[in-house]
């Protein structure tokens, strides 16, 4: 029965993840945009999606006891905003730039969470984030049952609506600018807008993974997002296949899953007074699997599927 | 204005100065932005330390400070070791990571990738080996002494920053009077065209690995010497090092420097005016104003 609890528990961060995957799969597989700012936008949505929900505090700003959707749709609108600030910014430059603004703005945004105390509470972030089905915690396995299954329907519903948008003109026009700037240009295609428009969904997705991911812990820290995170979530589409997105959920949920092997290994192998050293060694573990990743199967295990045209082959095509 | 400031500045500024010039070197030569390039810093940093160590155990002579400044003869010839040590790990890193990539002609941002992914690996595993503990050159406390105009510095100081002016003016004469500097201009510039002119591209990146990482572990041994080595040194200053290698503009050494003083300054003011714990925004300030107004940077010219 624990087991059980803990499987529902640990299935549903690792879905969290497969969120923010998902995000990133807008960006990078299906754009070959490279945010490496992805803890950034994570901790937008999470922070205000708490800012919105939590209850009325004097000590801080907000505190509007808001619905938890209004939390999830605030965190989308937010995040959304600032990538496509960012996107505004040095989409129109040589693709690293944008590599070095996203790891300049998430940076930014850690200082942000720490030091802006009457936003965020600083350091010690905040407490009492409504959960979902809040009225089941004396029972922590319904209780991590109902939430996997919340967060299982997030997962669920973004991957259909961005399944639906990789076959539409839009995924399509994506694609094409990915491919071939000048050729999508040449018919009449706007990369720089449609790339942007692309920055700002997955940045959006990304700030609505890290309010469910909050509401379901039940509070923030700015330690919740650091660089780390975006590593991890990098090393999850990679690995599960950057273009598809059943690879995004797929890799977010396996490398989860060696996360915490690896973890407990530790926890088992190394002395108690040797712990916190020997946890870097989980950072080197998945570190060295992105880079062999990279140079032996770079199209993940789940490569990109190339959608067909459904319309009969004798047509020309478009 | 507390006049110290200008010191505190040129004193930061020179560090991520030399550090930015092995950045800048390695985005227009190797074409790519080396995440991992903070990371030399570190590892400069505390393989120096090991040497340190070894040579203080083998003669112990070595570690008498050197009048007037804190540290003993033990550091300049470890800074040496830790030199070639940096370097080689630069130049293994190349071998199985990089260079793979470029033979298989990987897009750039999948080498930027790369080395994101690398460096989490080499930091992690720089925690592993010396724990998070920070860890310093030596115990000598300075006094700082006055300099004029209401500025103090300690010995230590001055020396770093007389050792980096040394350091670029020595580095810009060779890559603009040099046949190798001439070869490395060119591979910037079209490495397909330099090869057909008979120039070893191969060997052009080779230097530039040894350039780039060899400054890298003198900048880290110098933010180990004034403030103190940690494993996230490098981390921490790869966002100074990017600003100032676009805002000096790439390829361009003279700018990362001035770029690298730049960003000094503005941090030590940033310090006494809004405080220091939003000293590590103002390097993105300073990126994003440059990406706004001037996007080839100072001395850049127009990317693409």
């Amino acid at each position: 029965m624990e087991l059980l609890a803990y499987g529902a528990f640990f299935l549903t961060i690792a879905l969290t993840y497969a969120v923010i995957s998902l995000g990133l799969n807008v960006q990078w597989g299906q754009t070959g945009l490279f945010n490496v700012g992805v803890a950034g936008f994570v901790g937008v949505g999470a922070y205000t999606s708490a800012v919105l929900t939590t209850p009325f505090d004097a000590a801080r700003i907000g505190g509007f006891d808001l619905p938890i959707l209004v939390g999830w749709g605030g965190a989308m609108l937010v995040a959304g905003t600032v990538a496509f600030a960012v996107g505004f910014l040095t989409l129109r430059m040589r693709s690293d730039y944008l590599a070095i603004t996203t790891f300049g703005i998430a940076v930014a945004l850690q200082l942000v969470f720490q030091n802006w105390e009457t936003l965020t509470g600083g350091t010690f972030g905040m407490a009492f984030i409504p959960r979902p089905f809040a009225g089941l915690q004396s029972q922590p396995i319904v209780f991590n049952l109902a939430n996997l299954g919340v967060t299982a329907a997030v997962v669920l519903a973004v991957y259909l609506l961005l399944e639906h948008l990789q076959r539409s003109p839009w995924g399509r026009t994506l694609r094409a600018v990915r491919e071939d700037d000048v050729a999508a240009r040449a018919l009449g295609k706007s990369p720089t807008r449609i790339r942007l428009q692309a920055f700002a969904l997955g940045g959006a997705i990304m700030g609505l993974a890290g309010a469910v991911q909050t509401h379901f812990i039940g509070f923030v820290a700015p330690g919740n997002f650091l660089p780390m995170m975006t590593f991890q979530v990098w090393a999850m589409l990679i690995v599960g296949g950057s273009g598809n997105n059943r690879g995004a959920i797929l890799g977010a949920v396996l490398v989860w899953a060696i996360w915490a092997l690896s973890g407990a290994a530790i926890a088992e192998v190394f002395p108690a007074d040797q712990q916190a050293r020997a946890a870097s060694l989980q950072i080197v573990i998945i570190g060295v699997m992105l880079c062999l990743i990279l140079l032996w199967r770079p199209q993940g295990i789940l490569p990109e599927r190339r959608p067909q045209s459904h319309r009969p082959k004798k047509e020309p095509a478009e | 204005m507390n006049p110290q400031a200008i010191v505190e500045g040129v004193i930061a500024g020179s560090t991520i100065g030399l550090g930015a010039i092995g950045l800048t070197l390695t985005y227009s030569i190797l074409r790519f932005a080396n995440f991992t390039h903070g990371d030399f810093l570190a590892w400069g940093a505390y393989f120096t330390l090991s040497i340190v160590g070894f040579l203080g155990g083998m003669l112990a002579g070595l570690g008498a400070p050197l009048k007037p400044f804190s540290f003993g003869l033990a550091l300049p010839l470890s800074v040496l070791g830790g030199m070639v040590l940096t370097v080689l790990l630069a130049l293994a890193l190349d071998r199985v990571l990089f260079g793979r990539l470029r033979a298989r002609g990987a897009e750039t941002i999948i080498i930027v990738m790369a080395s994101f992914g690398a460096s989490m690996a080499l930091r992690s595993l720089l925690e592993f080996i010396y724990t998070a503990r920070p860890e310093y050159y030596t115990k000598a406390l300075q006094i700082a002494q006055p300099i004029g105009f209401g500025m103090r510095a300690t010995p230590d100081q001055l020396f770093v920053i007389g050792l980096t002016a040394v350091l670029v003016a020595g580095l810009h004469l060779m890559v603009t009077r040099s046949a190798t500097g001439r070869a490395m201009r060119a591979v910037a510039e079209n490495p397909a065209l330099a090869g057909i002119y008979g120039i070893d591209v191969g060997q052009v990146i080779r230097v530039t690995w040894v350039i780039g990482a060899a400054l890298a572990c003198v900048a880290g041994v110098m933010a180990g010497l004034l403030v103190q080595i940690r494993p996230y040194m490098g981390f921490d200053l790869l966002l100074p090092l990017f600003a100032a290698a676009i805002l000096g503009g790439i390829g361009s050494i003279p700018g990362a420097m001035l770029g690298g003083l730049i960003i000094g300054l503005s941090e030590a003011f940033a310090v006494q005016i809004i405080g220091a714990e939003w000293r590590a925004a103002v390097s993105f300030i300073i990126l994003v104003l440059v990406l706004l107004l001037r996007p080839q940077g100072i001395f850049g010219r127009k990317v693409e």
